[in-house]
């Protein structure tokens, strides 16, 4: 079972490594990680996709708060807006763009780049849209993909 | 008026109230030194291996419950420091590491001397931190402290790079700290506590286990209370040794692999089961899925994290374990008719069956020993066989009297916190209990105590060999014994002659009372050797489990 936290960080050097070490010596296994600076710059905030039942959960979140510069961790419900970023360079010779741009419509994703054999898609959404667009240009042979991990911010006024 | 860096660390030291600081020097850390060189408050201890500085400062620490400190240089210096941290850190003993680190502009350049330690100490370390900036350091101390000592102690290390050392500072001292993400809680949930003092009314088989949370929270008052209130026996961890008089008629003894039958079985029996700052890690519970399946289990601990860490908790409480107990007593449990596990531990109460053969045996030596000393006497160990020993059959009766390495199990750790102990109050009766092998990790300590006028006392149980290594080997390894021989030991009283310690030989075992006399009895120095039979085992004491 997949579960999102939002972790509150001082913005220190040293502390994403504080944060990722934490991980791998808990033996706790993260799906992704993305930091970025929050509304006030002395805080960051960390959104982590971890893998684990609920006692895993519950272990990581307490050890997250051991640590003196994790200000808040927060668990993230299911209902929340998540969102990733992807990149995704596929081949596309001039015969097929028109079908790429198609898909490329469907999903809402922009094409950012172009070359005389290449697209280079820009896609957000959760990662189930990331992954059917994906799978939806597959065929046409994919040359590099890089794709952001989530972050989540709770719906309303929570 | 502006003053260095290295001035400000000692005027902060100073303002903290350190008294004692333990270290070792090194290019990267003289301007601190150079400094505190020139401080009137605070006595400075030159050890022999930075190790030691830790090991000193933790023991301190443990005799005291005031914050250790420690120095050492970069690199090497440094890299030495890290098995006394990672001790302190098991033990929760709170620590201040102040470490030299090489300048600004040369870190991530391999300098000379250059290790990093805050990456290094990372996993092992309460916080620490990397100083850029000159002007951070009142504030990076006064934090240090406040973290190492208040609501679960550790250790906490600073690494202070030479030109930010050598800086000028306008010094002021800060009177608060700040830390948003740092806000331990002492006040024990109410409605929690209630439910404790119900499941203790409904219980029929309570039970107590003791952890190092009792000394480290002073709340050893407390539980005697408790326990006596409603009749509680109690066991103990390594840890919680002095967390309840030792010999108390509810003490059940040690609880786990090496704990007694008493104990475990206890443990097994009990229909609750109150865990009082006991961490619960594998040497206490051993088998986690046979372990208190009876029981409604409580667990009262200051580091949320620890709760359901390793046993499933029903009634959980976070907070300060002193004034969580002081709760539970003003709401009045009632007193059980009796101790329900006083059959348990009248079996426990059979005089221990002593191996006769080549040798003394050290459980005979430690019972003495326990007889004839007062309860005032600090007690160190190494580890080893003589550790569970010491912990299974001398009588601890008081918190802070008992000084072992129990969660990293470090030999090498008894004599540097030894004298650690013995430093917080020269008059204090400090004796160390230590094996042939661990004893050799850190004998150049004599040094140190000579250097400061200790007079150490020392009871070697020389086995030549790494005993508990060897009765691994017999018990798993069907005795392909290797690699525990100690062959080349030294002859330890030219040893003690060495460093100006009286010496005795013990071989018979009708000398034992009075050489243990004239130790306790010594007003020099003195290290006692018993030549111990290699065939004594720790582990009958596993039965029951
Ligand atoms: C630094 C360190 N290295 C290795 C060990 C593993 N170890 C545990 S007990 C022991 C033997 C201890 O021998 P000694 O000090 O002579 O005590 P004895 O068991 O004989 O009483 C060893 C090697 C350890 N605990 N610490």
């Amino acid at each position: 079972m997949k579960h999102t936290l939002a972790v509150l960080v001082e913005n220190h050097a040293g502390v994403l490594s504080k944060v990722s070490g934490l991980f791998s010596r808990r033996g706790f296994n993260i799906d992704s990680l993305a930091v970025g600076i929050t509304e006030d710059p002395k805080i960051s905030r960390m959104t982590i996709v971890v893998d684990g039942d609920e006692y895993i959960v519950e272990q990581v979140s307490k050890q997250l708060n051991k640590l003196i510069d994790v200000i808040k961790v927060q668990d993230i419900k299911e209902d929340s807006v998540v969102r990733e970023l992807a990149l995704i360079k596929v081949n596309a010779t001039s015969e097929i763009r028109s079908e790429i741009t198609e898909i490329v419509n469907i999903f809402r994703a922009k094409v950012v780049d172009i070359s005389k054999n290449t697209m280079t898609i820009e896609i957000s959404g959760d990662s189930t849209k990331v992954a059917a667009i994906q799978n939806m240009l597959q065929p046409f042979g994919i040359q590099e993909m890089v794709r952001t991990g989530a972050i989540a911010i709770d719906r309303g006024s929570k | 008026m502006a003053i260095t860096g290295g001035q400000a660390i000692i005027c902060a030291l100073e303002a903290e109230g350190v008294e004692l600081v333990f270290g070792y020097p090194g290019g990267a850390i003289l301007p601190v030194f150079d400094s505190l060189r020139e401080s009137s408050k605070i006595h400075y201890v030159l050890v022999r291996q930075e190790q030691a500085a830790a090991h000193a400062a933790s023991g301190y620490a443990r005799a005291t419950g005031r914050v250790g400190v420690c120095m050492a240089t970069s690199g090497p210096g440094a890299t030495n420091l890290i098995t006394g941290i990672a001790t302190a850190y098991m033990d929760s003993i709170p620590l201040v590491a102040i470490t030299g680190q090489v300048a600004v502009d040369l870190i991530g350049r391999d300098a000379f001397q250059e290790v990093d330690i805050t990456g290094a100490t990372e996993p092992f370390s309460k916080h620490n931190y990397l100083v850029k900036n000159v002007n951070d350091i009142p504030r990076v101390i006064k934090e240090a402290f406040h973290i190492a000592s208040t609501g679960r102690p550790g250790p906490v290390l600073i690494d202070i790079p030479k030109d930010v050392a050598l800086s000028s500072i306008n010094f002021k001292y800060p009177d608060t700290v700040d830390l948003k993400g740092y806000k331990p809680n002492y006040e024990g949930h109410p409605l929690q506590i209630k439910k404790v003092v119900k499941a203790i009314k409904e219980s029929k088989k309570p039970l107590i286990c003791v952890g190092g949370g009792a000394i480290l929270s002073d709340a050893a008052q407390e539980i005697l209370e408790l326990a006596e209130k409603v009749n509680v026996p109690v066991a103990m961890t390594l840890m919680g040794i002095g967390g309840f008089p030792g010999s108390h008629p509810l003490n059940l003894g040690l609880l786990g692999i090496y704990g007694t039958q008493a104990a475990n079985t206890a443990v097994n029996e009990a229909d609750l089961l109150l865990l009082l700052g006991a961490r619960m890690g594998d040497r206490a519970t051993g088998n986690l899925d046979k372990f208190a399946k009876k029981a409604i289990i409580a667990h009262i601990d200051i580091d949320p994290a620890e709760i359901g860490k390793n046993v499933e908790v029903d009634i959980p409480i976070v907070g300060d374990l002193k004034g969580i107990v002081k709760e539970i007593n003003k709401l009045n449990a009632d007193k059980k008719e009796s101790n329900w596990a006083e059959e348990l531990m009248a079996k426990d109460r059979l005089p221990a069956q002593y191996v006769e053969g080549k040798g003394l045996d050290p459980k005979e030596i430690i019972q003495e020993l326990s007889k004839m000393s007062n309860n005032d006497m600090i007690v160190a160990t190494d580890v080893g066989q003589h550790q569970m020993w010491t912990s299974q059959y001398y009588k601890v009766e008081k918190p802070g009297t008992f000084i072992t390495s129990g969660g990293l199990g470090t030999m090498g750790y008894g004599l540097p916190a030894a004298i650690g102990a013995k430093m917080s109050d020269t008059e204090r009766e400090v004796l160390l209990i230590t094996g042939d092998g661990s004893f050799q990790m850190n004998l150049t300590e004599l040094a140190t105590a000579a250097q400061e006028n200790l007079k150490m006392k020392i009871i070697l149980f020389n086995n030549s060999s790494l005993g508990m290594v060897r009765e691994l080997q017999q018990q798993s390894f069907e005795s392909r014994y290797f690699s525990v021989h100690m062959t080349g030991n030294p002859d330890f009283s030219k040893i003690a002659e060495a460093y100006g310690l009286k010496s005795i030989r013990v071989t018979d075992k009708k000398d034992i009372k009075n050489a243990l006399k004239e130790i306790l009895e010594s007003k020099d120095g003195i290290l006692g050797e018993f030549f111990i039979n290699l065939d004594v085992n720790v582990v009958p004491y596993r039965e029951g489990i």
